[in-house]
């Protein structure tokens, strides 16, 4: 198979769709109502729900990106933006930041248009536009370096740090070698590996953003928790036969292989940096894919030990099990089995796998959580209670 | 005899047993070569590969989890009870 080159949809900017999706983004809950009508109307959007937008401050800026890197993902040929009007989280911010990238873009305000009904009717028309528009592109032939791969592992297990993690590190040095970019993220997994992710940090400067920001992961558990703190960090691992906090991280951590990192991104923001990037983000996986999804990535390798079938709205998520027993329990929810290095299969041999079913979703068949239509909600990080 | 532990590093000292072996049961290396279990090693779970004497590094993943309390045998279980670590575990 032919492995340098990728099929996507080029976009103004020169960024690489995989997906050709209009996405629907209301910028505060109260929006959701009249994104979901647009949703289900104009078939080829995909409306972005999430409780957020308002009653906050601290972390306004921060959904704010993220929301409008959503809309500037890759993955998205156009953005219609609904907001309220009153709401904290302002849509023509959102919607600018969107029009940097050319792409088609609108925003509506509930409270000027006159209402749900009126805002969707407009929502509607300029939605049919811009899924018409996007069904006349055609794939064409791209560089594998247009990738961007986020990494994520949700329900680790015992095996989760020898069979697939370790598969997909192999996968990630794979396209870093490329010239692509492969995203690690979920700061708690990392906690107790700082020595270890800062020697391979390309600056002592992201080296030191490395220590601080797992530092700072630690600390907010621990400030949280108390002494249920370790059971975060370690959630019944020795049993496993986990017997330290590195060893357990080192099991997660290893799914971002052994090239240096070239550095630190914000949660919402982008990398401006190609290779392999570290994004500042929680371990809650909903959450995290969101920051994925922000920083541009267009596709998701996720490992999974216990089984979960989450996906994301506009990013194909592919689902590596650790364990034969898990994939045979959940075969509807799982793309690659790394459960069969158990079996004698070398590490190698699944990531070949892997790779090769990345070319194909890359290139337009579905991955498993997209057929199960497990995109879900928009879960957006926030550190701070609202108020 | 089909390996039944896995070294995930060339450079680890402990391989992780694929299913239990009993003290006295075969550990089987994935490249060949087999040896002694002087102990129970459970599912999961960490043998060592070699002697590690007090104080060595104990490696996995190519990198440190912790060091060796007092004498590890080759084929000895290592977990919590012999290796201490940095960032303790409950």
């Amino acid at each position: 198979m032919k492995r340098d080159t990728v099929q996507g949809y080029v976009r103004p900017d020169g960024s690489i769709g995989i997906r050709n999706y209009v996405a629907v983004i209301p910028t505060v809950a109260c929006a959701n109502g009249v994104a979901d009508m647009i949703g289900r109307e104009v078939k080829g959007t995909v409306p972005l729900l999430h409780g957020h937008g308002c009653g906050r401050a601290l972390e306004i800026g921060m959904q704010t990106n993220t929301l409008a890197g959503l809309g500037k993902n890759p993955n998205v040929s156009g953005a219609i933006v609904i907001g309220l009007g009153c709401e904290t989280i302002s849509a023509e911010a959102v919607a600018s930041e969107i029009a940097k990238t050319l792409k088609p873009v609108e925003f509506f305000l509930i409270q000027n248009e006159g209402g749900s009904r009126k805002t969707a009717v407009k929502g509607i028309r300029s939605a049919k536009k811009m899924v018409d528009d996007a069904s006349g592109m055609k794939r064409v032939e791209c560089p594998l370096e247009s990738i961007t791969m986020g990494l994520e592992c949700g329900g680790s297990d015992a095996f989760s740090g020898v069979t697939a993690n370790p598969a997909v590190g192999l996968v990630s040095d794979w396209l870093v070698d490329a010239g692509g970019t492969v995203i690690l993220t979920e700061n708690t997994e990392m906690i107790g590996t700082s020595h270890i992710l800062s020697k391979r940090a390309k600056t002592p400067e992201v080296g030191q953003r490395i220590v601080q920001i797992i530092e700072t992961a630690e600390k907010r558990t621990k400030d949280i928790l108390g002494p249920l703190a370790s059971y975060v960090i370690a959630p019944g691992n020795m049993d496993g036969g986990m017997s330290s906090i590195q060893e357990k991280s080192l099991g997660c951590i290893c799914k971002a292989g052994s090239r240096p990192i070239n550095g630190v991104v914000e949660y919402g923001r982008n990398p401006n940096d190609k290779g392999l990037v570290i994004l500042d983000g929680p371990g809650y996986d909903m959450e995290s894919m969101a920051g994925l999804g922000a920083a541009g990535c267009q596709l998701i390798i996720f490992t999974t030990g216990r089984g979960t079938p989450a996906g994301f709205p506009i990013i194909p998520v592919i689902k590596v099990s650790s364990t034969t027993r898990l994939f045979l329990a959940m075969e509807d929810d799982i793309d690659v089995n790394a459960g069969a290095v158990l079996e004698g299969v070398t590490l190698e041999r699944i990531a070949e796998e892997i790779i090769d079913l990345s070319i194909d979703v890359i290139n337009g068949r579905k991955s498993k959580a997209e057929l199960n239509r497990q995109g879900g909600i928009l879960c957006l990080y926030a550190a701070t209670p609202a108020f | 005899m089909k390996p039944n532990v896995i070294i995930i590093n060339t450079q680890d000292n402990v391989a992780v047993a694929l299913e239990d072996i009993p003290e006295g049961g075969i550990v089987t290396l994935p490249g060949g070569g087999e040896f002694t279990a002087l102990e129970r090693i459970p599912y999961s779970h960490k043998v060592a590969l070699t002697d590690i004497k007090p104080g060595m590094a104990v490696h996995k993943y190519g990198e440190t989890i912790g060091y060796a309390l007092g004498d590890i045998k080759k084929g000895a279980w290592v977990h919590t009870h012999n290796l201490t670590i940095d960032g303790v575990m409950v």
